[in-house]
């Protein structure tokens, strides 16, 4: 399977990346979001792994942008701040909502779920 | 005794004087003290001037009602005596007119009427007949007086002169007080002739003594020389000079007002007698003057006494209320302002702690990140994996960012409740979370820590940090209360009336009787200067009736306290926007 990863936090990304694909998913990452709606054509990517706070957008906006682009395209939304509002209004529009810091099997599990949907 | 003072002092009174850690609005002292100054000064002092103006008044009234009385008994009396007087002289011009000179002119005819006037008008002790050259003719009396010649005598030169003589009481030969009254009868040839009786004092004596006099009065004659005529009782004996000296003349009975030798307040009355040589004299006692203003007076003293005491005391008592009132108030309002600051820097904290977790989450995140790269890393390679060091700095790493995530999610969570909202809730989770703060206190102190929430219990729809919060209060309490080695019970369960029951249970101290009823009161506080605010409890209990539940405390001393929470299963969203713990 194929992921995007979009953050701002290079660091975190790419690392994130690197050890996706030691763990056999190839992973794309970009920190800006406008790059991101750039980067996705339909049916290119089957997830993306969004931060829900980015400079310029944040992870919910760029969420339905990149869903109007690629309806099937599945989301798991990571925050460093776990409020309840945002919790709500992630958990309505996407799969799982992850709270930095998390481990890599969380995500890995959550991404393979989804794709086995 | 001191103890006793303070504890009827009012509590303002304290209020800021050393040790007191509570604000002061205003300096009640000198606020009771102006208002109690104030109050007296304006029921006193026009009740003072009252009773002084009226005093006065009662003074003069009674003074002067005295003044007229002695002039009433002055003037009586004075009429009294000068009719008296002009009796005998009437007596004797009766005689004059009845019998011609010749009839008088008989030593048997003069000793008869002699008699007569001593049976019909008393005091009469001779009487003679006197020519005009002076010579008494005929006598008649207890004396042998007959040929004696009173042509050279004053009185007999008066009598000629005016036609009647009194004279002043004397002695003369005889050495008995008495007096003389003359007559001067006109005879057809020209001539004339003088009727002249001696009276005896008593009659005069008699009439001044019945007079009515209180203690200490005196009433007497004096001539105008001033030497004393009839007895006195206090001033002088009789012939002896008036010691106070005598009144200047006055055609009508006076009063003046003098001071006997002793110096003591008299009021002399007097009345000079006219055609006699008598003054008449009476004299009152000051003392016995004003005898009935004094009674008055003390009566009056008497009741504006017990006045002032009656006001002081309800002016002490109104203002003592009233400014502990305001004082009361005033502290109520400090309190709400206190637990408003503490609840907005209970927010701030709040928002501060999700601040500073958030901010630390992102580099927590690249740090678990990299550190698991790192490890994914080695575990690829050969030479790496074989080595255990090297792993397990890399899993040690990982374990540690695990746990810092841990601690800013609780802290996340605890600033949640900033937010107050109403949010379905699994009691369980609350619960953990509440204990999870403490569990590093309940392992140090050998607390032990139970819930049974069973497994069937319903998710309620409730401010989950104002939950969250009055579990941590009533927990946090219960450790408070507690020696190490305690047992701290959570017990949950769904009530028949469709409500939840939360029970709080501690082996702790316990609470007396009488503080349970205090415990929710702000400030209450048995815990004394080490332990908390005394605001938890109050803000456990606020917060309970905003989530429309009860909180109930049974304890027994030395047992245990249980704390009893029943919510509803739900409470409208809109329910109070406001801060959680406010």
């Amino acid at each position: 399977m194929k992921v995007l990863l979009v953050d701002d936090e290079k660091k975190f990304v790419s690392a994130l990346a690197q050890r996706l694909s030691l763990r056999g998913i190839e992973a794309d990452w970009v920190t800006d979001p406008t790059e991101a709606l750039e980067r996705v054509t339909p049916g290119k990517y089957e997830a993306a792994v969004l931060d829900v706070k980015m400079p310029g957008m944040d992870g919910i906006e760029l969420r339905r942008r990149l869903a109007k682009i690629d309806p099937t395209m599945k989301f798991i939304l990571v925050t460093g701040h776990g409020s309840d509002r945002d919790y709500d209004v992630g958990m309505k529009e996407v799969s799982y909502y992850i709270i930095k810091p998390f481990k890599i099997e969380d995500l890995v599990d959550k991404l393979r779920g989804l794709s086995g949907q | 005794m001191r103890r006793l003072l303070f504890r009827f002092s009012p509590q303002f009174l304290d209020a800021g004087s050393g040790g007191e850690s509570r604000t002061v609005l205003f300096n009640y002292r000198r606020i009771w003290l102006v208002s109690v100054l104030l109050l007296l000064a304006v029921s006193i002092l026009p009740m003072g001037l009252l009773v002084i103006i009226s005093s006065q008044l009662a003074r003069e009234a009674i003074g002067s009602e005295n003044r007229l009385r002695a002039v009433r008994l002055t003037s009586n009396t004075r009429r009294t005596i000068s009719f008296f007087l002009e009796e005998r002289l009437d007596a004797l011009r009766f005689i004059a007119r009845q019998e011609s000179f010749r009839g008088l002119n008989s030593e048997l005819q003069l000793a008869y009427l002699l008699r007569d006037l001593q049976m019909g008008f008393g005091g009469f002790v001779d009487l003679g007949l006197i020519n005009a050259d002076g010579l008494q003719v005929r006598y008649a009396g207890p004396f042998d007086l007959t040929g004696k010649n009173y042509g050279g005598q004053e009185w007999f030169r008066v009598c000629v002169e005016k036609g009647f003589f009194i004279s002043d009481i004397f002695l003369g030969f005889r050495q008995i007080p008495h007096m003389i009254i003359a007559l001067k009868v006109p005879k057809k040839d020209g001539s004339f002739y003088l009727l002249r009786a001696t009276l005896d004092t008593r009659k005069i004596i008699r009439i001044l003594s019945s007079l009515e006099l209180s203690e200490g009065s005196d009433a007497f004659l004096c001539n105008r020389e001033g030497l004393i005529q009839t007895p006195s009782k206090y001033y002088g004996n009789v012939l002896q000079r008036f010691e106070l000296g005598l009144p200047g003349y006055s055609p009508r009975s006076r009063v003046i007002e003098a001071r006997d030798r002793k110096g003591k307040p008299i009021l002399i009355g007097y009345a000079y007698i006219k055609d006699s040589p008598y003054v008449l004299i009476l004299v009152k006692r000051g003392e016995e003057i004003m005898k009935g203003w004094f009674s008055l007076r003390t009566k009056i003293n008497w009741i504006f006494f017990l006045s002032i005491i009656t006001v002081c005391v309800v002016v002490l008592g109104i203002s003592t209320f009233m400014v502990n009132r305001v004082y009361e108030n005033d502290q109520a309002r400090l309190r709400a302002m206190e637990r408003l600051e503490a609840s907005s820097r209970l927010i701030s904290i709040g928002r501060l702690a999700a601040g500073v977790a958030h901010e630390i989450n992102n580099p927590l995140a690249i740090i678990s990140g990299n550190a698991g790269l790192m490890k994914d890393l080695f575990t690829l390679k050969k030479e790496y994996r074989e080595d255990p060091q090297l792993i397990g700095l890399v899993d040690d790493v990982l374990e540690s960012v695990e746990r810092c995530g841990e601690i800013t999610k609780q802290l996340l969570g605890f600033a949640r409740h900033v937010e107050a909202r109403v949010t379905p809730i699994r009691l369980e989770e609350v619960v953990a979370e509440v204990i999870s703060f403490l569990k590093k206190e309940a392992s140090d102190r050998k607390i032990e820590i139970q819930t049974d929430i069973p497994s069937d219990f319903p998710v309620v729809f409730l401010d989950r940090g104002k939950l969250q919060q009055i579990l941590l209060n009533l927990v946090n309490n219960a450790f408070q209360a507690m020696d190490d080695g305690g047992r701290l019970q959570i017990k949950a369960r769904e009530r028949s009336d469709g409500r939840v029951e939360i029970e709080v249970r501690d082996t702790g101290c316990g609470i007396s009787e009488e503080d349970q009823k205090k415990i929710f009161e702000p400030f209450f506080t048995t815990k004394g200067t080490k332990g908390g605010t005394g605001l938890g409890l109050s803000i456990t209990y606020g917060l309970v009736q905003k989530l429309k539940g009860d909180i109930k405390v049974r304890s027994a001393l030395g047992k245990g306290t249980t704390f009893t929470v029943v919510l509803p299963l739900k409470i409208e969203r809109k329910e109070d926007e406001g801060p959680a713990c406010g």
